[in-house]
C-alpha cells in the first residue's frame, strides 16, 4: 500500500478537523480528544455539506448545515437519519499521518 | 398599510366554510383591521403608470397603491398536452396513477384522478405513495377522502370538511354562540355525518372527521352529537380520553400525513420521550404545528405520567439537568471550564454533543469574563471563522456599518474587495448592512485585511450576540424626527457590540412614531418622542412575529442606553442558550423584568456595570485578530495531495 503523508497530529485541533485536498474530491481528517484520528470524505450524505467544519463530539461530527450527526468510525449517519459517507483509512506513526492512494482512487469510484 | 380584501362570491371561503362559518370569518378577519368587501365584482384597475384604484362593477371606487391577486390553483397540463396525454381540467390518471399512456403515470397537482384535482398536501403524498408502490410492481390504488381545510391564521379558528350543501336529503345540526364567535354544522345523509363547519373552536374536528370517514350511524348518539365527544355516554370524557379513542389510522398531521397509529408506534418502538423527538421521527407536528396538542396528548397517552412537558427539559443526552440548573451550578460551584462542568455535573458523555457544548461555552463565557478561555472548538462554525456558512461550503461576510451609516470610502472599500476576490453576490440585508456572499474560506483572512484597511470591522452577522441596530435619519433630516435616532443607534452599537448573548440580538432605534427603523418587531428598540425615549422590547419578526412590549419611557438618552444595557445584561445572565429575548421574557414576566430594569436602581446599575466589565473582553475585533495570524490553520488545508502522489 502506498501511504501519503498529510501532516502531523498537532496539525489539527483537539476536538476539530482538518482538510485534505485531492483532486478526487475534499477529506476531512478529524482529531477527537482522545487524540484518535479518522478520515471521512467532506461530504454529508444529506446535502452535501463539509462535515470538516462541524463540531467534535466523542468520535462522531455533526454537520454545519442541518445538523446530521456522523460517526467517523463507520461513517454512518446516527440518530433518526440515515446514509453514509466513505471513511478512508489512516495511518498514524508517532505523530505523523498518512492515508492510501488506493483508497483516494476508490472515493471517485 | 390599509388593506382591504375584495371577494367575488358573496361569503368568504365559500368552497370550504358555508356561509354562516364565511360570515363569522369576515367578521373576525375586519376585527384584525382588515376590511371586506364581498360579491365585489372587479371592472378595471385604475391608473396610468402606477396604479390608483380599483374599480368595480357597481361604480365603487377603492383607492389603492398595491393591488394583490389571488386566482386559486390551475394544472400545468401543456407538457401532458403537448405530449399526447388526455388532458380533462389536469392530467387524467386512473386510481393507479397511471396516464393515457401506459408507460406514463402523473401524481400531485397537475394530476386529475376520478374527477378531482387536489391542491393540499395530504392527498398529494397518497398519490405518491401509490405511484412508488406500482414502480415497486405492487397493487395499490388511490381512494379519494375529503381533506379538512383549517385556516392557519393566528386567534381564527376554522375547520371544515365534506359536502355541506343544503339538500332535501340532508339534515343538519346547529350550534351557535354568538357572543363567544363559535359555530358548528354537522351535515347528515341517512343518519351518518357527511359534511362539517366549525368556527371558533375547533377541537372536536378530528373526531366528526373520523365519524365521518368510517360512516358511522349516529342515531343514538344524536341528540349530545355537535357537542363533541366529550358529552357521549355517561360521564365526560376528558379530553385525554377522546385522543384515546380515536382510531388507527386517524390523521393527526395534516401537513405531512401522519396518521395516530405512525405516532403511537414511533412512541413505543424508539422509546421517544418528548414532542422534539416525534418531530424528528415522524415529521407530525413539524410544519405548521397546529396539531401539537394532539401529538402531546397521544404522547401522554403512551408514556402516563413519564411524560410531563412542564418537566424541566434536559439540556441534551448528555445530562439529566435542565439549562437554569447547570447555569446555577456553574456559578454555585465555581466551575470554569467545559471539562470541569462535565466532570463535577456528571455528563453521560466523554465530550458533551454539539447541543450542550455551545451552550456551556456561551454560559462559561458571561459567568467567568476574562477568566474562562473561550473554547473555540466548542462554537458552531459560523461564531469559530467569523463569517456565514452557505450551502455550498462557501461563507458570506458581513462589515459593521454602525447604525446602518455608511460613506463613498467604505462603499468604495466594499466594491474593491468584491472586484478583487470576485464575490459572486453582493446582497443589503435586512438590518441595513452590506453582504457579501460565496467567499472561499481560504481567502476570508486576505478579505478581511482588506476591509480592516478601510476601519471595517466585523459585524457579527454570524453571532449569538449583537448584531445590529437598525436606524432612520431622524431629526438629522426627517422632517418628523424627533430626536436624534441615528447617533442613538450608533452609540448603542458602539457600546455593545462584540458581547456575546443567549441568541442573536437585533435592535432598532426609530426617530418618531411612524417608525421607520421597525423598531417595535426587535429585540430591544428605542422610538424617539418629543418627551423622550420609549424603549421597546421582546419582539419578534422571524419564526413568529410579535411587536414589542413597552419597558418604560426615559428622558435622556444616557438613561436610555443604560436601561437597554441593563436589560440585554439581565437577559445574558438569565435566559438559556438560544432563547431570544421575546422568549425569555414570556417565562420570566413582563412585569418582572420592568421591575429590576425600569423601577430598581441598584439591580439596574448592577447589570449595567457588569455588562461594562465584560466588554473589556469582548470587544477585540476578531477579523483583525485573525489577519495577524490567529486560528491560522482553520483557513487552510492540512495538506494538498496530487495525482501523481496518489498513483505511486
Amino acid at each position: 500500500m502506498g501511504w501519503i503523508k498529510i501532516g502531523s497530529l498537532t496539525d489539527i485541533p483537539r476536538r476539530g478537523a482538518r482538510c485534505v485536498t485531492t483532486p478526487q474530491g475534499r477529506i476531512a481528517v478529524f482529531r477527537t480528544a482522545e487524540d484518535q484520528v479518522f478520515a471521512i470524505e467532506d461530504r454529508c450524505p444529506h446535502k452535501g455539506g463539509p462535515l470538516s467544519q462541524g463540531i467534535v463530539h466523542g468520535a462522531s461530527v455533526t454537520c454545519p448545515l442541518h445538523n446530521w450527526v456522523i460517526s467517523l468510525e463507520s461513517g454512518k449517519a446516527l440518530g433518526a437519519d440515515e446514509g453514509a459517507v466513505r471513511t478512508v483509512p489512516v495511518k498514524v506513526d508517532g505523530e505523523q499521518l498518512f492515508v492510501t492512494g488506493e483508497m483516494l482512487s476508490d472515493l471517485v469510484a | 398599510m390599509d388593506v382591504t380584501v375584495l371577494h367575488l362570491m358573496p361569503t368568504l371561503m365559500e368552497r370550504q366554510l358555508d356561509p354562516a362559518a364565511g360570515y363569522l370569518l369576515e367578521k373576525a378577519v375586519d376585527a384584525r383591521g382588515i376590511k371586506v368587501i364581498t360579491k365585489a365584482n372587479t371592472k378595471a384597475i385604475l391608473g396610468d403608470r402606477k396604479v390608483e384604484a380599483v374599480e368595480l362593477a357597481d361604480g365603487t371606487i377603492i383607492p389603492a397603491t398595491l393591488v394583490v391577486m389571488a386566482a386559486g390553483i390551475k394544472p400545468n397540463a401543456w407538457l401532458a398536452t403537448e405530449a399526447g396525454l388526455e388532458v380533462n381540467r389536469g392530467i387524467l390518471v386512473d386510481a393507479g396513477m397511471q396516464t393515457s399512456d401506459s408507460s406514463i403515470l402523473a401524481i400531485g397537482e397537475c394530476a386529475e384522478v376520478g374527477g378531482h384535482v387536489y391542491g393540499l398536501v395530504a392527498p398529494l403524498y397518497e398519490m405518491a405513495r401509490v405511484a412508488a408502490a406500482r414502480l415497486a410492481g405492487k397493487d395499490a390504488s388511490f381512494t379519494h377522502s375529503d381533506t379538512p381545510t383549517k385556516l392557519k391564521v393566528t386567534g381564527i379558528d376554522v375547520f371544515s370538511v365534506g359536502d355541506f350543501a343544503d339538500g332535501d336529503d340532508r339534515q343538519e345540526i346547529v350550534l351557535r354562540d354568538a357572543s363567544a364567535g363559535v359555530y358548528r354544522r354537522l351535515v347528515l345523509k341517512e343518519n351518518r355525518i357527511i359534511g362539517t363547519v366549525l368556527f371558533g373552536e375547533v377541537t372536536e374536528g378530528a373526531w366528526f372527521t373520523d365519524l365521518k370517514k368510517r360512516e358511522v350511524y349516529i342515531s343514538e348518539m344524536r341528540d349530545t352529537l355537535i357537542f363533541g365527544q366529550a358529552y357521549q355516554g355517561g360521564t365526560p370524557l376528558d379530553p385525554m380520553a377522546a385522543v384515546a379513542a380515536l382510531p388507527d389510522d386517524a390523521e393527526i398531521c395534516g401537513c405531512n400525513g401522519v396518521c395516530k397509529g405512525k405516532i403511537t408506534a414511533a412512541i413505543s418502538a424508539k422509546g421517544l420521550t418528548s414532542l422534539d423527538d416525534v418531530r424528528t421521527h415522524t415529521k407530525a407536528s413539524a410544519s405548521c404545528g397546529s396539531c401539537t396538542g394532539l401529538v402531546e396528548q397521544l404522547l401522554k397517552l403512551s408514556l402516563g405520567d413519564a411524560y410531563n412537558p412542564a418537566a424541566v427539559q434536559p439540556i441534551c443526552p448528555c445530562t439529566p439537568l435542565g439549562h437554569d440548573d447547570v447555569r446555577r451550578l456553574i456559578k454555585v460551584l465555581g466551575l470554569r471550564t467545559i471539562e470541569a462542568v462535565m466532570q463535577e455535573l456528571e455528563w453521560k458523555t466523554s465530550c458533551g454533543c454539539a447541543k450542550c457544548r455551545p451552550a456551556l461555552n456561551y454560559y462559561l463565557v458571561c459567568e467567568w469574563p476574562g477568566v474562562y478561555a473561550d473554547d473555540y472548538q466548542s462554537r458552531f462554525i459560523n461564531e469559530r471563522v467569523h463569517a456565514n456558512i452557505q450551502k455550498d461550503g462557501t461563507y458570506s461576510v458581513v462589515p459593521r456599518m454602525w447604525g446602518g451609516v455608511t460613506s463613498a470610502n467604505e462603499l468604495r472599500a466594499i466594491a474593491d474587495v468584491v472586484d478583487k476576490f470576485a464575490i459572486p453576490t453582493v446582497k443589503v440585508t435586512g438590518g441595513q448592512r452590506i453582504d457579501m456572499l460565496g467567499i472561499r474560506k481560504e481567502d476570508l483572512p486576505a478579505v478581511w485585511a482588506d476591509l480592516g484597511k478601510a476601519g471595517f470591522v466585523s459585524g457579527h452577522a454570524y453571532a449569538k450576540g449583537l448584531r445590529t441596530v437598525k436606524t432612520c435619519v431622524g431629526s438629522d433630516w426627517c422632517r418628523f424626527g424627533t430626536q436624534d435616532s441615528t447617533g442613538l443607534g450608533i452609540r448603542i452599537e458602539k457600546f455593545m457590540w462584540g458581547s456575546w448573548t443567549p441568541a442573536k440580538v437585533k435592535m432598532a432605534v426609530s426617530g418618531c412614531p411612524r417608525n421607520c427603523a421597525e423598531a417595535t418587531c426587535k429585540d430591544v428598540g428605542v422610538i424617539c418622542v418629543e418627551a423622550g425615549f420609549e424603549i421597546h422590547f421582546a419582539g419578534a419578526a422571524g419564526l413568529d412575529i410579535k411587536g414589542t412590549e413597552v419597558l418604560g419611557l426615559v428622558k435622556t438618552e444616557d438613561e436610555a442606553l443604560e436601561v437597554i444595557v441593563a436589560l440585554v445584561q439581565m437577559y445574558r445572565e438569565q435566559a438559556r442558550y438560544l432563547e431570544r429575548i421575546y422568549k425569555w421574557a414570556k417565562r420570566i414576566g413582563i412585569e418582572e423584568i420592568r421591575n429590576q430594569i425600569f423601577s430598581d436602581k441598584e439591580k439596574r446599575e448592577a447589570f449595567f456595570d457588569r455588562f461594562v466589565l465584560s466588554q473589556q473582553f469582548a470587544q477585540v475585533d476578531p477579523w483583525s485578530e485573525r489577519v495577524s495570524g490567529k486560528d491560522k490553520h482553520e483557513f487552510a488545508p492540512m495538506a494538498a495531495v496530487g495525482l501523481l502522489q496518489a498513483a505511486e
